[in-house]
């Protein structure tokens, strides 16, 4: 295969011609197809998201190993591999505006709607009484129970800063030479990260089942929800990179000068742990 | 396999085929495709336009169901926005700036050939109802204008849907473009070219890859939001679970707003350029400019609830919205003195890109003037959702980067084609668009202080006049742009003179020290810069 257009010594590498994100986007599109007509109970829906998905991770995994390929036959230098640090920082810059939009949300629903709900005058509003309050289901929602903090959640914090430990002690090792230890380390860090999301899930199951507190439970559920839920979506994908950077590592990938991946791998971990320490705090705990 | 075997130098040939264009990793074949699609939608979205104009004529509804027109509406304002404008300057943005800071390409240019991608898909997802509802099946596109307020989103059919997720396509292809851009120009600058000679269009779009990257995401989140209002029972938009429809328009206008911007700055960046190249003179105000580009962008985030005067903010709210707003007419003026600094006692002549230029200025002005009426909240009491909104966001749209991103296109047409167009239909479309515009837009203004509402399919008699003056100006403005478009298509066809590599006696700039058409890649050396 024939990867270098441009790779002339000094000069910045241009790949050549790639079909990998065009069939990311037939993919995508087959995927968002799915899922506008899957939420309008389609029969069609679930098939053409499958085959989306399908497509997805076939375009996923051929980029990326064209990607490792090339990164492998060194013809990344100084300036490409800065390239890549830059992509990295401002993709993770903006996931966490993303998730600033969220934690906006929720600040100005507990602090500005609710409030500002109860204040209406009896003429004004058709919930009479409605007294503000945090949480709450609002006027019209069905009773619930909140997560104790100091339970799973807690729980839960301790893994992911272990984890975040264990990530970060990788990096060091590998960068002083010693890659078993690393390869261990990295492999500790999928272990906990299953068991962060394992207790999730068993967290989700008991606050729907004993707790009552749904995707219905109001604005307290729908906020509760979307941030513990996009959370634990974003550690299933740093679970998945984990797992590629565990795979390359096995396979006696990266170096001490040559680590990018790992080093983004584990960037996006720490994002995703510094987001769930914001996250225990005001979610769950205040 | 191998890594190095295709050793070639500057100059070497395109691939050929329709895989040239899908799997491209080229910058200047990917800007192509950009501003094609961009020109593609611009006509799509203008004959919608003459739709809505077509049914406002006369006072009557004749064409189609106030349904439809709804529809018609929402689709033109996304189409406009994210289909023609956004694609076009990211099109002049893709071609431009590697040959602006010499640099071999866009930094990723494999992610950069994807967020071009993502956008037909977008576009077919959001149109793609109308085609579902010929078969039966749904209601149309979504019908709640482009602004999509809850709860009317959350009540509204399956296009709303489909709209939601072609939102989330869009959201991704601006913000890898978005990273491309800030990567590429911080990275891979030719070596002497600093920051402080980056020409200016570089400059307006790394503040604009930075709007982007800060406000897109809080469109996609509130986009998640409605999603899960609509089908999962949840409750963010909704007062009966303690939510706030508010929020939505909180949400939407944090994104909308710098959105204007978004789209003005690299029409901003590029209109400097053009004036001193006409002029003969060098850019007036150089520093000033990219401290206002920054000054915009800042403020440019803090002001979105100007758009909401009417939702029951507490005065204080309003006031600082006011005032915030009107703080940004102070960056804008100054880039306005730096034009005028640029063309004074300037040796000028008016080839059509230097006539849509100045264009600009005047129309432009006049929008920014209207918008300074506008941020008065208690003004704004009456103005909101009238006419006059209509005629002022067309006047800073359509009179600023439309008029911005044809004159860039003229000015840079030789230097992508290797030929001159015609100057003669350049300036007939120039004069026919001014006209036509002002003949469809300036009676909005009218029609807005009279009382006229926003979005609706009828109207009373007493608008019929103005109405039916504007919808005679909408056919031309709309007709005119097939002269545009018959004009670029001659020059691609290669009919016109060839064009020198500098092109324009006064033009300045990396881009213009090489050939035209330049070669398919250039740079792949660094040039010195002193």
């Amino acid at each position: 295969m024939n990867t270098g257009a441009h790779a002339e010594k000094g000069g910045y590498f241009v790949p050549s011609p790639s079909p990998f994100p065009i069939t990311l986007s037939v993919g995508l599109f087959f995927l968002c197809l799915g899922g506008a007509l899957l939420v309008n109970g389609s029969a069609a829906g679930p098939w053409a998201a499958a085959v989306g998905a399908a497509i997805m991770v076939f375009g996923i995994v051929a980029w990326f190993g064209a990607v490792i390929r090339e990164s492998r036959a060194g013809v990344y230098h100084k300036q490409e591999a800065r390239s890549f640090r830059l992509g990295m920082w401002w993709f993770i810059i903006s996931e966490a505006l993303f998730f600033a939009s969220l934690f906006g949300v929720l600040f100005y629903e507990r602090v500005i709607a609710v409030p500002w709900l109860a204040s209406f005058s009896a003429h004004f509003t058709p919930w009479v009484g409605f007294k503000a309050a945090w949480p709450t289901s609002g006027p019209a929602g069905a009773s619930f129970r909140v997560v104790n903090p100091w339970g799973i959640p807690a729980l839960n914090t301790l893994i992911l800063l272990t984890s975040a430990s264990t990530v970060t002690g990788g990096h060091d090792l590998l960068m002083k030479g010693d890659r078993r230890t690393a390869t261990h380390l990295v492999g500790l860090t999928i272990l906990l990260g299953l068991a962060f999301l394992g207790m999730q899930a068993r967290e989700f199951y008991d606050a729907y089942t004993t707790l009552h507190l749904t995707l219905h439970s109001g604005v307290y559920g729908a906020t509760f929800y979307i941030l513990t839920g996009f959370h634990a979506l974003h550690v299933t994908i740093g679970l998945v990179m984990l797992s590629v950077i565990f795979g390359r590592l096995t396979r006696g990938h990266f170096g001490p000068g040559d680590h990018f991946g790992f080093q983004a791998v584990s960037w996006y971990w720490h994002f995703v742990d510094v987001v769930w320490l914001i996250l225990f705090v005001f979610v769950y705990w205040l | 396999m191998s890594v190095m075997d295709a050793h070639a130098g500057e100059g070497e040939h395109a691939p050929r085929g329709i895989t040239r264009w899908l799997y491209t990793t080229n910058h200047k074949d990917i800007g192509i495709l950009y501003m094609v699609f961009g020109i593609a939608m611009f006509l799509v979205g203008g004959l919608l336009a003459m739709l809505i104009r077509a049914e406002l004529l006369t006072p009557t509804m004749r064409i189609m169901h106030p349904e439809l027109f709804n529809q018609v509406i929402s689709v033109h304002g996304l189409v406009m926005v994210f289909g023609a404008l956004m694609p076009l300057t990211a099109g002049m943005a893709n071609y431009l700036i590697p040959l602006m800071i010499g640099a071999p390409d866009m930094a990723l240019p494999r992610m950069n050939n994807w967020s071009f991608w993502l956008l037909p898909p977008a576009a077919i997802l959001l149109v793609m109802p109308w085609l579902l509802n010929l078969f039966g099946i749904g209601t149309g596109t979504l019908d709640t204008g482009w602004t999509m307020y809850a709860p009317l989103s959350i009540q509204s059919g399956p296009g709303m849907d489909f709209a939601i997720f072609a939102i989330f396509l869009l959201g991704l292809s601006s913000t890898l473009f978005s990273i491309n851009v800030i990567v590429t120009v911080l990275n891979t600058r030719a070596p002497g070219m600093t920051m402080h000679k980056l020409p200016l269009f570089v400059w307006s779009w790394l503040w604009t890859a930075l709007l982007l990257i800060a406000v897109f995401p809080a469109l996609i989140a509130a986009s998640v939001m409605l999603l899960a209002d609509r089908h999962f029972g949840t409750h963010f938009f909704s007062a009966a679970g303690g939510g706030d429809p508010v929020l939505w328009v909180h949400m939407f206008w944090f994104f909308g707003h710098p959105e204007v911007y978004i789209l003005l700055l690299p029409t901003a960046g590029i209109l400097p350029q053009i004036l001193a190249t006409f002029a003969r003179k060098p850019i007036f105000g150089y520093n000033m400019q990219v401290y206002s580009f920054g000054a915009i962008s800042l403020l440019s985030v803090v002001v979105w609830a100007h758009h909401m005067y009417t939702s029951g903010l507490p005065a204080a709210a309003n006031l600082y919205f006011m005032f915030a707003t009107m703080a940004i007419s102070v960056p804008v003026s100054i880039l306005f003195f730096c034009w005028f600094g640029t063309i004074w006692r300037g040796a000028m002549t008016f080839e059509t890109p230097m006539l849509f230029s100045l264009g600009y200025i005047v129309l432009f002005g006049i929008g920014g003037l209207t918008g300074l009426i506008l941020s008065d909240a208690a003004a704004d009491q009456q103005y909101h959702g009238s006419y006059f909104v209509v005629a002022h966001f067309h006047y800073t749209l359509f009179g600023g980067p439309i008029l911005g991103v044809i004159a860039a296109i003229y000015y840079y047409l030789p230097k992508l084609t290797g030929r001159m167009y015609s100057e003669k239909l350049g300036r007939w479309h120039f004069w026919l668009t001014v006209a036509a515009f002002n003949l469809t837009f300036f009676p909005q203004f009218l029609l807005g202080i009279d009382g006229m509402p926003r979005r609706i399919p009828d109207y009373a008699l007493k608008f019929a006049h103005l109405n039916m003056a504007s919808s005679i100006g909408a056919f031309f403005l709309g007709a005119s742009q097939l002269l545009f478009l018959y004009n670029i298509i001659r020059t691609a066809a290669g009919w016109g003179k060839p064009a020198t590599g500098r092109v324009w006696e006064g033009a300045e700039g990396l881009e213009f020290t090489v050939s035209s058409p330049p070669p398919y890649h250039t740079f792949a050396s660094p040039p010195v810069i002193r």
